[in-house]
């Protein structure tokens, strides 16, 4: 790579100096209408481009930032065999350069204004942020609105960055036995659900990939219409509209391949999958098939999952650890829960560390006993209560941070649900009753849909040569 | 020209919007004597407090863990309130407790919604397992073996491994040379009274500092710490830890470990807080491997030649001269390239300093990045506990951009010549085959 050292400076006297005014932008664009949706109790608004891209603002004007965060609906999940971690892959390329910020300048661009940037990706997304000053919201929309369409996929850079994913790899995964336990599990469970490999991809395809790949999928995926805008911070609603317009608005929508359905085949029977590991201390994961929100025929059921994962681990009064860790001292951590904000449909996790004096397989044994226990009898008022107070609380906690708060937004987004979602979550966990708990731990937690992972420590044996 | 009229356009304008920025610090000591301070947060009806002592594992003495069990057995019981009683009084309330313990300080922490009915109650368990612990002993028992398990956990993680023998290497018998969590044998032979002495002798008045963030006003904040500092009992601020020396026969180290990365830290003894050369290097740091993937660093081990996922370098003071730290992970058959690559950035460096737009760059990131480091009622507690606890000036926040500001190319050569002579770096290298390690 040539070292770029002038290049960022003189951009920013056009961008930082004197384009960058977002007063002028405001004035000159105010008289355009707009189509805006408005919630006043979630201080959220959004409108929608003409060519289809989604911006939703919300307002916290506790302090001068802002988080400006670019989400696409493409994540590992749209990937097929072959060219697992292509999303991934293609994150980290998108900071590589265009025609009009080439390679390293737009790290540095975004350094000059003191902002934090990074990306993530996940199942069902890939995710941009700049979290910044608010006076430097457009230097991200311009930023942004340029990758979304410009991106030059080198065969240079290509070949440094898939070297620094594997590198990501072996650090996240291959050398953490209990995540190559979580990978399995997933792989295990699902034949040909999309969430059946890892969002890093399996290293024999991250090897084999080709820059002609990602090209494929840049193409594919990266447009306005299948990606949302989302912004929190100190700012004006109104103004963000007409500036995203202003950058994002001429970018050509394209139509969407839709991906296939891939729903998953019929389970019979527990599925099992051991991992050996040079480790010593074992781990056991359970998975049940759910359905998220977005896929459960009666949408309470999610909501009821959740509540279920709250009294088996909303804290440290919870079940598993009042009784596993605490009463029986069988494991020393237990874990329960689900994400049911999920694209399609997932799984309903539970993890354990045994003690030193218990077996893995005592530990399974007393994992099914409190799903029994949760199928057979009624949880108590306090329980349901603890969770719904636990809720109430963490909607005002998660406030203490404008990136939280577009991270939700912009993952309900993503999976199609809408950030109003924000706004009836709380009723709806508070609808939840005792039955339905039991209901949906009857329904759900059975064998035909269990998947069941466990981490086998081999030891380490010093070679002599 | 051009470039330099840029660079003081943004500068001058990050500063004037950030000087501004700085929350209004109030401080007090309470009636007997407990440092306190203060930031109004109307904005969301929630409190974050925060007791920090000087108690963390560099008091663990002779028995490295013992802060960390203290600590975390806090919430196992107080008076006739058991660990479950705890658990569910918090929760019901919507409250969250923390403890933390780190190399100098420890820090025990609450947050409750505003309202009175929740806050209440919850402040009074805070304090009541924070002062008052009544460290059952069947919970003592449990702890530890939990505690033995993620000893045992660390042992199989290179980068724990190898973070670890860092810290050995550069403190040596210095308090700070082990781990927080202790060694296997170290835990095991931790008595129940080990642990109440622990509390008894650190967790007291004369040792603790109060920061509270929230929605309420300064009288209740007074009234807050006040019942807060009067619970412990008075106790005395202990001996100052000493100063760490730096040993004469630095080493590298190589931990075979069957894993696909080997994991790579160099560094050596760094600067405590308050150092006036505190600034410089933060600056200059910055630009070596502070700064993302601005950082030299980062261009060089990362963009360049695609050796690690992430690479870093940080001075980390503490109350006594903490470390500097370089770290990254890379498949094992690079780590001796990639260790090289390291030091002979750190060795240009040190010779030729940043140039004017690398320092220029990191100023702007750094001056115009302030409004984030204060955007959120977590953060701003976390400063107040670090102003208090090591004695900083209480403008610390507003001057923060004026000190960045004063940082000169010069100012930083000194500094890092001064604090970071590569001939006494130190490399660890954990992961990669047994024997002699070379490719």
């Amino acid at each position: 790579m040539k070292p770029i050292k002038f290049l960022p400076l003189v951009l920013l006297l056009l961008l930082g100096c004197s384009n960058f005014s977002s007063h002028t932008i405001a004035e000159k664009n105010d008289a355009v209408e707009m189509s805006i949706i408005s919630d006043q109790t979630l201080k959220t608004h959004e409108t929608t481009l003409a060519n289809g891209m989604k911006v939703i603002v919300k307002e916290d004007h506790r302090a001068p930032v802002v988080v400006s965060q670019v989400w696409y609906r493409v994540g590992s999940a749209q990937e097929h065999s072959g060219i697992t971690g292509v999303s991934h892959a293609l994150e980290h390329m998108m900071f590589k350069g265009t025609e009009k910020y080439p390679s390293g300048t737009f790290s540095s661009l975004v350094a000059e204004i003191g902002a934090r940037d990074n990306a993530f990706t996940g199942r069902d997304y890939t995710a941009y942020y700049q979290l910044m000053g608010k006076d430097n919201l457009e230097l991200s929309f311009e930023l942004e609105s340029d990758r979304m369409q410009n991106l030059i996929l080198s065969e240079e850079d290509f070949k440094s960055e898939i070297e620094v994913v594997k590198e990501e790899r072996r650090l996240r995964t291959d050398d953490n036995p209990n995540a190559r336990v979580f990978e399995q599990l997933f792989a295990t469970a699902f034949t040909n659900n999309p969430y059946h490999h890892p969002i890093i991809g399996w290293m024999n395809d991250l090897e084999n990939l080709q820059v002609s790949d990602l090209e494929e999928w840049y193409q594919r995926w990266y447009m306005p219409n299948n990606a949302s805008l989302v912004v929190v911070g100190d700012v004006e609603p109104k103004q963000v509209f007409t500036m995203a317009r202003q950058y994002f608005g001429d970018i050509k929508s394209r139509e969407i391949k839709a991906s296939k359905p891939r729903v998953e085949q019929p389970q019979t029977g527990t599925r099992r999958v051991t991992v050996k590991a040079i480790a010593k201390v074992p781990y056991i994961m359970l998975g049940y098939k759910v359905p998220s929100l977005a896929t459960a025929e009666n949408d309470w059921e999610a909501y009821a999952l959740s509540v279920l994962g709250g009294v088996l681990d909303g804290g440290r009064s919870a079940r598993l650890s009042k009784r596993l860790v605490r009463e029986k001292e069988l494991v020393s951590g237990a874990g329960a829960g689900y994400n049911l904000f999920a694209r399609y449909p997932t799984l309903f996790l539970f993890d354990a560390t045994p003690t030193e004096q218990h077996s893995i397989a005592e530990v399974e044994q007393a994992l099914y006993e409190e799903i029994k226990d949760i199928q057979q009898n009624l949880v108590s008022e306090e329980e349901l209560d603890r969770v719904k107070a636990q809720v109430i609380a963490s909607e005002v906690y998660q406030q203490d941070s404008v990136q939280r708060q577009a991270t939700v937004i912009g993952s309900l987004e993503t999976v199609g649900l809408g950030w109003k979602e924000m706004g009836e979550y709380r009723q709806r966990i508070n609808a939840i009753t005792a039955e339905q708990v039991r209901e949906v731990a009857q329904k759900y937690l059975i064998e035909d849909r269990l998947t069941v992972a466990l981490l086998q420590p081999i030891e380490h044996v010093a070679e002599n040569n | 020209m051009k470039i330099k009229l840029i660079a003081l356009c943004l500068f001058g304008f990050s500063f004037l919007h950030t000087a501004s920025a700085a929350p209004q610090i109030e401080q007090w000591q309470t009636s007997n004597g407990v440092r306190a301070l203060f930031v109004a947060a109307p904005e969301l009806p929630m409190i974050d407090i925060a007791i920090t002592f000087d108690a963390g594992s560099g008091r663990d003495a002779e028995l490295p863990g013992l802060s960390q069990m203290m600590h975390a057995m806090l919430n196992t019981g107080s008076g006739s309130l058991s660990a479950d009683d705890i658990a569910e009084t918090f929760e019901g309330l919507g409250a969250r407790f923390g403890a933390s313990v780190s190399l100098d300080r420890s820090s025990v922490a609450l947050r409750s919604l505003t309202d009175e009915k929740l806050f209440v109650p919850a402040l009074q368990t805070f304090i009541a397992i924070t002062a008052n612990p009544s460290f059952p002993e069947k919970d003592f028992l449990r702890i530890k073996n939990q505690a033995l398990i993620a000893i045992k956990d660390s042992s199989q993680r290179p980068g724990d491994m190898a973070s670890r023998a860092f810290y050995k290497a550069i403190y040596n018998d210095h308090p700070y040379a082990h781990p927080t969590q202790g060694y296997k044998h170290t835990v095991e032979s931790i008595r129940l009274q080990d642990v109440k002495n622990f509390h008894q002798q650190y967790l007291v008045a004369n040792n603790a500092l109060i920061a509270i963030v929230g929605d309420i006003d300064l009288q209740k904040a007074r009234g807050i710490a006040e019942q807060i500092a009067t619970s412990f009992t008075q106790g005395s601020k202990p001996e100052p830890l000493p100063v760490p020396t730096v040993a004469d026969d630095v080493r590298d180290i190589y931990i075979p470990f069957p894993s696909q990365q080997s994991h790579v830290y160099l560094g050596k003894l760094g600067i405590q807080r308050g150092d006036e050369d505190y600034f410089a290097l933060y600056a200059g740091n910055h630009v070596l491997g502070g700064g993302g993937f601005t950082s030299r660093l980062v261009k060089e081990v990362r963009v360049e030649r695609g050796l690690s996922y992430s690479v870093y370098s940080y001075f980390f003071p503490l109350l006594t001269p903490g470390p500097f730290i370089l770290g990254l992970q890379t498949r094992t058959d690079q780590a001796q390239q990639a260790a090289e690559v390291s030091l002979q950035t750190i060795d240009k460096f040190l010779m030729e300093g940043p140039s004017e737009e690398e320092l220029s760059l990191s100023k702007n990131n750094i001056l115009g990045g302030f409004p984030l480091r204060i955007d959120s009622n977590r953060d701003i507690l976390g400063y107040l506990s670090l102003i208090g606890y090591y004695q900083l000036p209480l403008d610390y926040l507003e001057t923060f951009n004026d000190n960045i500001s004063a940082v000169t190319q010069e100012k930083i050569r000194t500094a890092f010549k001064k604090h970071l002579n590569t001939e006494k770096l130190v490399t660890i290298i954990v992961g990669g085959p047994d024997g002699e390690h070379g490719s």
